[in-house]
């Protein structure tokens, strides 16, 4: 279970992150969404520590999170995958998973091994066969598609295990068609795996479609959250983000 | 489809395994016919000059293939990676003219020191973003280098390491004899390339590699990246001093030069002339380093233009090492047979 508790985040005056409280459900599926400058991001930012939060806590099972390194983070099971594909350009694809666990197992301390140590295969093999990849294991990351570079970057991820998912726009930067099949990859993932996945999307189809949870972030500050059909009637959210027309109208 | 069914088409094809352990074999096969085929050269010649050559190969070529660690591997760029060439160097040499203790104890003890100043010196750089970190690599270069100068009374200022290092028998090796100085600087060489070859392919070489390639990402995927690179950081000097006590060794003395910094410009060099994509690369660098230097001091007094010429072919003209460049042929020549 993964507890937010009156997180905040400033840069200057903007406050980025404001009083944030949220609880994540072990096993749930919550979209984040906002308008642009909301701030979804610097939240995800913060929950991984590449921001160290103002003030707040960021509880995985009773543990505080804030203001720990991003290693130590990882460590204690919360993954992220980033809005631009982050990935090892030089390295195949299944060089990267093998180096991924075998960084993971390392921390034991053996150097004399050598690599892939052969216990690592199984779970390099398996977030490949997870997310599609096994086909192009051979291929370098920099001259993967788009997309793939995005599964990949999933994949690093989600090959360390997590106890918790965070995706920022899993669907960035792609075509329609692109976006349905990555986001169907996601629900594949959270309904296999049964991990807490917490993803940011803009399109609105996407969330009502898939999210069984979600969170409107507006100004750093929590402006709604709840089941699709409720945030779709929350007065507060249609005035202030989906605007009174189109989505409104389809629930009425 | 029934559920049975998917299941056994998600079957995974069976993908052909690399293992580990053959690998290792092969390595250590190689490196006993390195060596067995070095320790046979003097038997087919007995020019001393060759012999010469290969034990300054060995010198240098641990030095270079260290450098590498941090330059090809690693993407840390060390301009001052000569330093502990130099302390090699000195520590050895010291430590057989003040104290006495036998070589073994004498060549753990330089590690041990090594190990101690780069621990410190290695701190304080590796946090640094590149081009710092190479200039104050750089710095602390100067440093070590001024300190030799300076510090007459220990090192003999600019005059270095007179009078010869004792080099008494041990183990039946009598290192003062040529021949034996040969062996074992070309074991020395042989089983320091091997080490560093396990450490480029140990689980901590390809975390090494992913910090080259997205050091963010690599600490998002959980690993301390100050800490690795201190670590390689640490490891190269141990290889690098490895280098500069084989060099006492052979000219049974220590200059400040060993220190300069123009020893890690070296080190660059010969990095730049055979390639850092591969392991051996930097090996083959110092071979065609140590010649053209050779050869064009003999015929020339002006060898650094020559020198200079031939790394800008390198630079400009290649854009990568020799070995980048040969691997990349085989490689585009399997390409097309098999297209």
């Amino acid at each position: 279970m993964l507890e937010i508790r009156g997180l905040s985040k400033s840069f200057g005056g903007v406050k980025a992150t404001d009083n944030v409280s949220l609880d994540f459900a072990d096993g749930s599926l919550t979209a984040v969404i906002g308008p642009n400058g909301a701030g979804k991001s610097t939240f995800f930012n913060l929950i991984t520590g590449a921001l160290r939060p103002d003030a707040g806590q960021i509880l995985l099972n009773g543990v505080d999170m804030a203001g720990r390194t991003p290693p130590e983070i990882v460590r204690h099971g919360i993954g992220r995958a980033f809005q631009i594909a982050s990935i090892f350009p030089s390295l195949t694809v299944e060089e990267t998973m093998l180096a991924a666990v075998g960084a993971d197992q390392r921390r034991a301390g053996v150097m004399h091994r050598r690599f892939p140590l052969p216990e690592t295969r199984d779970r390099a093999e398996h977030a490949m066969e997870l997310l599609g990849l096994a086909g192009k294991r051979n291929r370098t990351a920099a001259t993967l598609s788009h997309g793939d570079q995005k599964l990949l970057d999933i994949a690093l991820a989600l090959v360390l295990d997590p106890k918790v998912l965070l995706l920022d726009e899993p669907t960035a930067g792609m075509g329609t068609e692109e976006r349905w099949r990555m986001i169907d990859k996601v629900r594949e993932l959270w309904e296999k795996q049964k991990i807490t996945v917490v993803f940011i999307e803009h399109d609105m189809d996407i969330v009502f479609k898939i999210a069984p949870e979600i969170v409107v972030l507006c100004y750093g500050r929590i402006l709604a959250t709840g089941t699709p059909d409720a945030i779709r009637r929350n007065e507060a959210v249609i005035e202030a983000y989906l605007g009174s027309d189109d989505h409104a109208g389809a629930v009425a | 489809m029934t559920e049975l069914q998917a299941g056994q088409s998600a079957q995974p094809l069976e993908v052909p395994r690399i293992d580990a352990r053959p690998q290792r074999y092969r390595d250590v096969l190689i490196a006993l016919v390195a060596f067995v085929l070095l320790a046979l050269l003097p038997m087919l010649f007995g020019s001393k000059q060759l012999l010469d050559f290969v034990i300054r190969c060995a010198a240098y070529g641990l030095f270079a293939t260290s450098l590498n660690l941090l330059v090809g591997y690693t993407g840390l760029i060390s301009f001052g990676h000569g330093m502990f060439f130099g302390l090699g160097a000195y520590g050895f040499g010291l430590m057989m003219q003040k104290t006495g203790v036998p070589i073994p104890v004498a060549f753990v003890a330089t590690l041990a020191m090594t190990l101690v100043v780069a621990v410190v010196i290695g701190a304080i750089c590796v946090r640094l973003k590149e081009i710092y970190f190479a200039f104050v690599t750089l710095a602390f270069q100067m440093l070590i280098h001024s300190t030799i100068l300076s510090w007459q009374s220990l090192t003999g200022g600019d005059q270095g390491l007179r009078g010869g290092i004792p080099r008494p028998s041990f183990l039946g090796i009598d290192l003062s004899n040529h021949l034996h100085l040969y062996i074992t600087s070309c074991a020395l060489l042989v089983i320091g390339l091997f080490l560093m070859r396990q450490i480029a392919q140990s689980p901590f070489g390809y975390t090494l590699r992913m910090i080259r390639d997205n050091a963010t990402r690599a600490s998002f995927i959980g690993i301390d990246v100050w800490r690795a690179k201190l670590v390689i950081f640490v490891l190269a000097a141990l290889f690098a001093a490895t280098g500069g006590m084989i060099m006492a060794l052979f000219v049974s003395g220590a200059y400040p030069e060993f220190a300069y910094w123009t020893i890690s410009g070296e080190g660059i060099f010969i990095n730049m002339l055979g390639g850092v994509t591969t392991f051996l690369g930097p090996m083959v660098g110092t071979v065609l380093l140590l010649i053209l230097n050779d050869t064009v001091t003999r015929l020339t007094e002006y060898h650094g233009i020559v020198l200079g010429v031939v790394i800008l072919f390198f630079a400009i003209g290649l854009r990568k090492g020799l070995m980048d460049f040969v691997v990349e042929w085989f490689a585009q020549r399997r390409g097309e047979e098999r297209g």
